[in-house]
């Protein structure tokens, strides 16, 4: 079997200066290869080159080097982009239409039969929550609606690979729920998914596997539970009810002992004070356990160390506040 | 196929919901009718200024249709990003292209049509009113239709100036495309003209310059034959459809060239 979707060495170089033509390159040989059936998470600070890929893959910009395929066919072939559907970065569609004439439109492009069209129309501004607005024109959409329908004319054709540019943007929290809830669905479906974020928890809750890019280079890529950088580096337990003789005891344990007011304390753990036996033993002392949370690096600081490393400056690494220390 | 003809439909949608073309055709019948006004104080006269102003309106304001949204028909796409989802479907760029080019075709059909009747119903009306004495002195029958030969050359121009825009467009920014167009619309128009340059001047240079020029702007004085049918002259119809053949190669030319260049482009 063909990977259902292989890069090779994918690269870039943007155009850049008026009178001095000069080349930024956005893309620097992009090496990946995703199974049928995955949730792949594509994951990098700004600027970081997500975008362009997934613009090459739809063959809206022509790469300067390097070459992928689709479902195993070269991309670019019109054919295969009726197995695909896109979601492009902050989509805009004809504010003239009503979201309703959109979908028709764009099922008529995709050749959805008449029979069909209308049912399928229905039913995927149900599933992505556009209720009677469907007949306004899409000029009276907020960004949140427009991104649904972006997200619903991406399934028109059900396809069987999704290409998915910053999914959550412009949602609030129920419609980021909402999206997650989606794409586990295509997943249980058999279907391949690629998206794109700068947000750690998106991946956490969705991908078996993620490649970070960095300043158009790959960082890092495998399953996130494997991936070194990931994994939790030790333990942050919250404790109430504390005894100062139960503390005395502990305190040799934790790393850091930080006390958050009289009798409750946050103790940091190294990864060797496996939770099994730590909390029977906090327990025991008449103690309460508050919370118990895994530390490790969040994409931002890996971001950040990666980009120092690389010497180019932290730019624009910061994802929207979004943290996702657990 | 199918997917040319659906892009087509949704320009005409589109024009029909910017109410762009709604305002035009009001605006013409507005002019049609003060005319037919106008005709009632120049006795004898009234149906050639009719017949004048009919075709004349017909012919600008399906210029500024033609200019002003076929500038916008792939330009607006590409700077709002609404292309991106579209291209993401299975139709591959010429398709685009021949799309859009054959929605404000069709729109500029239906302009020029809802004209053409306009105009009849004002000459027919007129010859129901007139006296006989008054007709007698008329070159050529009240509505005439001889009228449909301009009229038919007028939508071929038409659509000649609706591929330059939207040729222009693949490349330029709206501004200067709205501005290539009209330019070679003006220059178009007196083409004739550049093939006598080469008698008045001395230069070789020059003269060569305005015969390749001449042979490279679109001839669009070929495409007026509003005096000869105000005035009832005959038209041929061999020249009609030698004229329309030459204005479809040429159109064939520009999309060509259009599909070509919009095919290579980057969308960023
Ligand atoms: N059309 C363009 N011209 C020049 N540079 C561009 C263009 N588009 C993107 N870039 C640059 O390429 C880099 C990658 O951009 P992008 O792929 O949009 O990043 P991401 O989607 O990861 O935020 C950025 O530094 C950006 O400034
Ligand atoms: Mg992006």
């Amino acid at each position: 079997m063909f990977p259902a979707i292989l890069i090779e060495d994918l690269t870039k170089d943007y155009p850049v200066g008026f009178w001095r033509r000069r080349h930024y390159r956005a893309l620097d040989r992009l090496s990946l290869s995703i199974e049928a059936g995955e949730v792949f998470g594509f994951l990098g600070p700004n600027g970081a080159g997500k975008t362009t890929t997934l613009k090459l893959l739809m063959q809206l910009i022509f790469p300067t080097s390097g070459r992928a395929e689709i479902l195993g066919r070269p991309i670019g072939h019109v054919d295969a982009r009726r197995r695909i559907g896109y979601l492009p970065e902050n989509p805009y569609f004809y504010d003239y239409l009503t979201a309703e004439e959109l979908l028709t439109y764009f099922a008529q492009l995709l050749d959805v039969p008449t029979a069909a069209r209308r049912k399928r129309v229905a039913g995927l501004l149900d599933r992505v929550g556009i209720g009677r607005e469907r007949r306004f024109q899409l000029r009276k959409f907020s960004k949140g609606m427009i991104q649904r329908v972006g997200i619903a004319q991406a399934l028109l054709n059900e396809p069987d690979v999704l290409f998915l540019d910053e999914p959550m943007s412009g949602l609030d929290p129920l419609g980021r729920r909402d999206v997650r809830s989606l794409i586990l669905e295509l997943r249980d479906q058999g279907r391949t998914v690629f998206f794109s974020s700068h947000i750690l928890a998106d991946a956490e809750a969705l991908c078996g596997r993620v490649a970070v890019v960095a300043g158009g280079r790959l960082a890092a890529e495998g399953r996130l539970s494997e991936l070194a950088e990931f994994t939790a580096r030790g333990w942050e337990l919250v404790v109430a009810n504390l005894a100062p003789e139960a503390l005395e005891r502990l305190r040799p344990l934790a790393t850091r002992v930080t006390e958050i007011g009289t009798g409750r304390y946050t103790l940091e753990l190294p990864l060797t004070q496996a939770p099994e036996r730590i909390i029977p033993e906090i327990a025991s002392t008449g103690a309460t356990v508050v919370s118990m949370n895994p530390v490790r690096e969040t994409l931002e600081d890996f971001f950040i160390q990666r980009i120092t490393e690389a010497g180019t400056g932290a730019r624009g690494a910061m994802a929207e506040g979004e943290h996702a220390r657990r | 196929m199918r997917a040319v003809r659906h892009i087509a439909l949704n320009v005409f949608r589109e024009s029909i919901r910017d109410r762009v073309p709604y305002n035009l055709v009001l605006f013409a019948v507005l002019l049609i009718g003060s005319s037919f006004l106008l005709a009632q104080l120049t006795a004898g006269q009234d149906v050639k200024i009719i017949k004048d102003l009919s075709l004349a309106a017909a012919s600008i304001f399906g210029l500024f249709i033609a200019i002003f949204i076929g500038i916008g028909l792939v330009s607006k796409e590409v700077e709002r990003r609404s292309i991106y989802s579209l291209l993401a479907k299975p139709i591959s760029r010429p398709q685009f292209i021949a799309g859009k080019y054959a929605g404000l075709v069709l729109t500029l059909a239906v302009n020029v049509a809802v004209m053409t009747v306009a105009m009849y119903a004002v000459l027919g009306y007129l010859t129901w009113i007139e006296s006989p004495d008054f007709k007698a002195s008329w070159e050529a029958p009240g509505p005439d239709p001889a009228l449909l030969k301009a009229m038919f050359l007028i939508f071929i121009e038409l659509m000649l100036v609706t591929a330059l825009a939207l040729f222009f467009s693949t490349f330029s920014s709206p501004l200067l495309s709205a501005a290539l167009t009209f330019g070679l619309y003006v220059a178009g128009n007196f083409n004739t003209e550049l093939r006598n340059f080469e008698h008045v001047v001395d230069s070789p240079a020059a003269a060569w310059g305005a015969r390749v020029l001449y042979h490279v702007l679109p001839d669009l004085s070929a495409f007026d034959v509003k005096t000869q049918v105000v005035h009832g002259f005959p038209v041929a119809a061999g020249y009609l459809w030698s004229t329309a053949a030459y204005g479809a190669a040429y159109i064939a030319a520009l999309l060509l060239a259009a599909m070509y260049i919009f095919s290579r482009r980057d969308f960023k």
